[in-house]
């Protein structure tokens, strides 16, 4: 990997509130020697504009998007939601403006997004990270990294291959969670009713933790797991991935030490 | 005149009234499980499935591409074998024409195959006032009728229903519109099922009229199809003196050969059956045998609104499987009835829109009635990526709102989320400001979750939003990049330059 310049797009939901999980893929790619670079220029995909409607919104976001990560050779972010974003929406953001420039550069950016366990599978060519993680956890495949992605069976593949890891089949796993951004806001009723019966085939698991690729998703199981008083916790994969008997969960990466 | 039902409120409303019904959250849970796996097994065994789908999806684009021709086609070969054919641009064209035939023969009451396009146009309403009585001869829809109830499923209407709330209706409803039921009638499905017989066998022998959809139309030969498994149809489309078909403008097929693929998907997609048991065609008149008078009501009702619809008219490809009903999440909790119209569930929330235009608020609520998981794409049979219309049609919405002059609140956020998102310097002062709340939050709700982290609990404000249900965990006090500045960037290889 050493002439790739690799960049982490960390995605906004990741970047104001789970920075854990950025720090874990630092951690997670430093270990398997990929110098990863954090563009400072980048805010968000523009999904949420996008996914609620409002295309003339994305405009500037998928401008600053493709300003902030041109000339990298790959383009790696912990979501599939955002990494559909920008393989499969930004073209439509950039055809609706007529702007060629625009257009071509996002032709050029969306290619070499790779949600986390794409790159770690198809581009770095590993399974096992080196990982160490002794709890009970059960997997939830996104809708996004399932469906507009066909992640498959990558992200079971790297856990599987976790040290000490007891994985718990989760029953109904391919369906929705009821997030789906807005509409967690906009059909607050409806998206509670399907993420309560996501966190009782959770709950039905006997899992200590609840395992995703996308944080928004984890954030509205979790708080309905949390309300619940249900004591199981929801973590990211790539911060299961970063853990190792060395250094777990939690400790602290980077600083140049 | 519409597909949608007169007064229902906007999807968010409607859907949280149908949560809350347990009973009808139990019903519908068990029977769109069951015709899920049913579908699923079927399907599976089809080695080469994804070819027909593309095939499927082909022969209604090859048929929307020229679809003019098709239909001038089709007439002219309707006409040629006795058919007469009438065209209607909406509702009310077709509805009058119906009700002109049905009172051209002095009848009181016409017989009903199971049709989407008949309950699109509210045709049964319109004949009930012009005095004749429509009656439904498929089992869902009896129910549904003599129930005084709305359909809430494509295929199957009274999925809403459990079997004991059948025996009820039958018990109660029969005798007031022909047969009763028999008084020792229990809630076992072959009872059930006997006693609609009985009580419908008496209609179809004595109608003079019957009324049909169709689910294609080959216009080569002038061939309307209709599949369905009890049978009804068969009878209601023989035994009649007078047949009147009403088809939507888009189940036009240019040929048998192309008949093929679509006759393969439809049964595994919709009842998860390899084939269904009973495929009537018929091709206008036939001396001797069958009804000798046949109409066919070619309607519009907004479908050449859709076809207009660049991103859109991909819907019209559509062959009412419901297949699209049964894996969704949303569906399945919340029933069709919340989406106001005949045509629910995902593919409910984009005809609707793409037929009807954006405006009305009922309306224009249902592009949001989706979380965009995409499993509706998945199973499609003729490949209608659905999540990317209803993305398309929520643009609509908000694009005919761009020259309110009071925005909505929503608006004004989304403006002000692009402008923060439009410039890392903006997004990083405003992840300061929520570290701040964030430790704010932190001695204000005690909420720990999982792990360590704080959160908030319920948080004072309007229903209906996140923490009602959900803790929302604390913003942390430092964000990603400004841990990057500090210290994150330090441990790359070069010494940090980045």
């Amino acid at each position: 990997m050493g002439s790739m310049r690799v960049a982490l797009m960390v995605t906004c939901v990741n970047d104001a509130m789970f920075p854990e999980t950025g720090k874990a893929v630092v951690t997670l790619l430093r270990r398997l020697g990929v110098d990863v670079e954090f563009p400072a220029a980048q805010t968000c995909c523009a999904q949420p504009m996008v996914n609620t409607g409002y295309l003339d919104e994305a405009v500037p976001v998928v401008r600053t998007f493709v300003d902030a990560f041109a000339g990298f050779d790959a383009i790696v972010t912990p979501s599939g939601s955002c990494a559909g974003s920008a393989r499969h929406q930004h073209g439509i953001v950039a055809r609706r403006t007529g702007d060629a420039g625009l257009a071509a550069a996002v032709a050029e950016t969306s290619p070499k997004v790779f949600e986390l366990t794409e790159f770690l599978v198809d581009v770095l060519g590993v399974v096992d990270v080196g990982a160490y993680f002794p709890h009970r956890v059960t997997y939830h495949p996104t809708c996004h990294s399932l469906r507009m992605l066909g992640v498959g069976d990558r992200p079971r593949r790297l856990l599987e291959a976790v040290r000490g890891i007891r994985l718990a089949e989760l029953p109904s796993a391919e369906e929705c969670c009821g997030f789906g951004g807005t509409f967690a806001l906009k059909n607050a009723d409806t998206s509670i009713a399907m993420g309560a019966d996501k966190a009782r085939h959770v709950r039905s698991t006997g899992a200590e933790v609840m395992v995703a690729g996308d944080n928004s998703c984890l954030m509205h199981v979790g708080g309905i797991l949390s309300r619940q008083r249900s004591g199981v916790r929801v973590m990211h994969l790539a911060e299961i991935l970063a853990s190792t008997e060395d250094a777990p969960l939690g400790a602290v990466v980077g600083g140049g030490r | 005149m519409t597909g949608t039902f007169v007064g229902m409120p906007a999807f968010p409303v409607a859907a949280r009234e149908a949560l809350g019904d347990t009973q009808l959250r139990h019903n519908l849970a068990h029977a769109t499980g069951v015709i899920r796996a049913k579908r699923a097994a079927v399907v599976g065994e089809v080695d080469n499935w994804e070819d027909l789908r593309l095939a499927g999806a082909a022969v209604k684009e090859r048929a929307l591409t020229d679809l003019a021709t098709h239909l001038e086609e089709l007439e002219r070969m309707l006409v040629a074998h006795g058919a007469t054919v009438h065209w209607a641009r909406d509702a009310a064209e077709a509805n009058a024409i119906v009700v002109g035939i049905a009172q051209g023969h002095g009848v009181d009451e016409v017989v009903k195959v199971k049709s989407m396009v008949t309950q699109e146009i509210d045709l049964n309403g319109a004949l009930a006032a012009a005095g004749i009585a429509a009656w439904e001869t498929d089992l869902a829809e009896l129910i549904v009728q003599l129930g005084g109830d709305l359909p809430s499923h494509i295929l199957v209407p009274a999925i809403h229903r459990n079997r004991a709330e059948v025996r009820e209706i039958f018990l109660r409803e029969m005798g007031g519109a022909g047969r009763p039921a028999p008084a020792d009638l229990t809630d076992e499905p072959a009872m059930l099922a006997a006693a609609a017989r009985a009580h419908l066998r008496e209609k179809f022998l004595r109608a003079k009229v019957g009324v049909s959809g169709a689910n294609f139309a080959v216009s080569e030969t002038g061939t309307l199809v209709v599949v369905e498994s009890e049978g009804n149809g068969r009878m209601c489309l023989t035994l009649p003196e007078v047949l009147v078909s009403v088809v939507g403008i888009e189940k036009v097929v240019p040929t048998w050969a192309e008949l093929d693929p679509l006759l393969r998907l439809l049964p595994r997609s919709s009842t998860g059956e390899r084939m269904n048991p009973y495929t009537s065609t018929w091709s206008g008149v036939t001396p001797g045998d069958g009804p000798q008078e046949v109409h066919v009501v070619l309607l519009d009702n907004g479908r050449t609104r859709a076809l207009a619809d660049s991103v859109g008219r991909q819907a019209l490809r559509c062959i009412r499987c419901s297949a699209c009903l049964n894996v969704c999440p949303v569906y399945e909790r919340t029933g069709g009835h919340a989406y106001g119209s005949v045509y629910p569930g995902p593919i409910g929330a984009i005809l609707n829109p793409l037929m009807q235009g954006t405006g009305d608020k009922q309306v224009d609520s249902l592009p949001y009635a989706s979380s965009l998981c995409g499993a509706c794409f998945e199973v499609c049979p003729v490949r209608i990526d659905i999540p990317e219309v209803l993305v398309h049609l929520r643009s609509k919405v908000v694009d005919a709102h761009r020259s309110d002059t009071v925005p909505s609140a929503e608006a004004v956020a989304m403006k002000g989320v692009a402008w923060t998102f439009s410039d890392a310097r903006r997004l990083a002062r405003a992840e300061r400001a929520s570290g701040v709340a964030g430790r704010v939050m932190k001695r204000m709700f005690g909420v720990t979750l999982p792990g360590g982290r704080a959160a908030s609990g319920k948080l004072p404000g309007p229903d209906g939003g996140w923490t009602s249900a959900r803790d929302l965990p604390a913003p942390p006090a430092e964000s990603f990049r400004a841990w990057w500045q500090r210290v994150g960037r330090l441990g790359r290889q070069g010494g940090g330059e980045s």
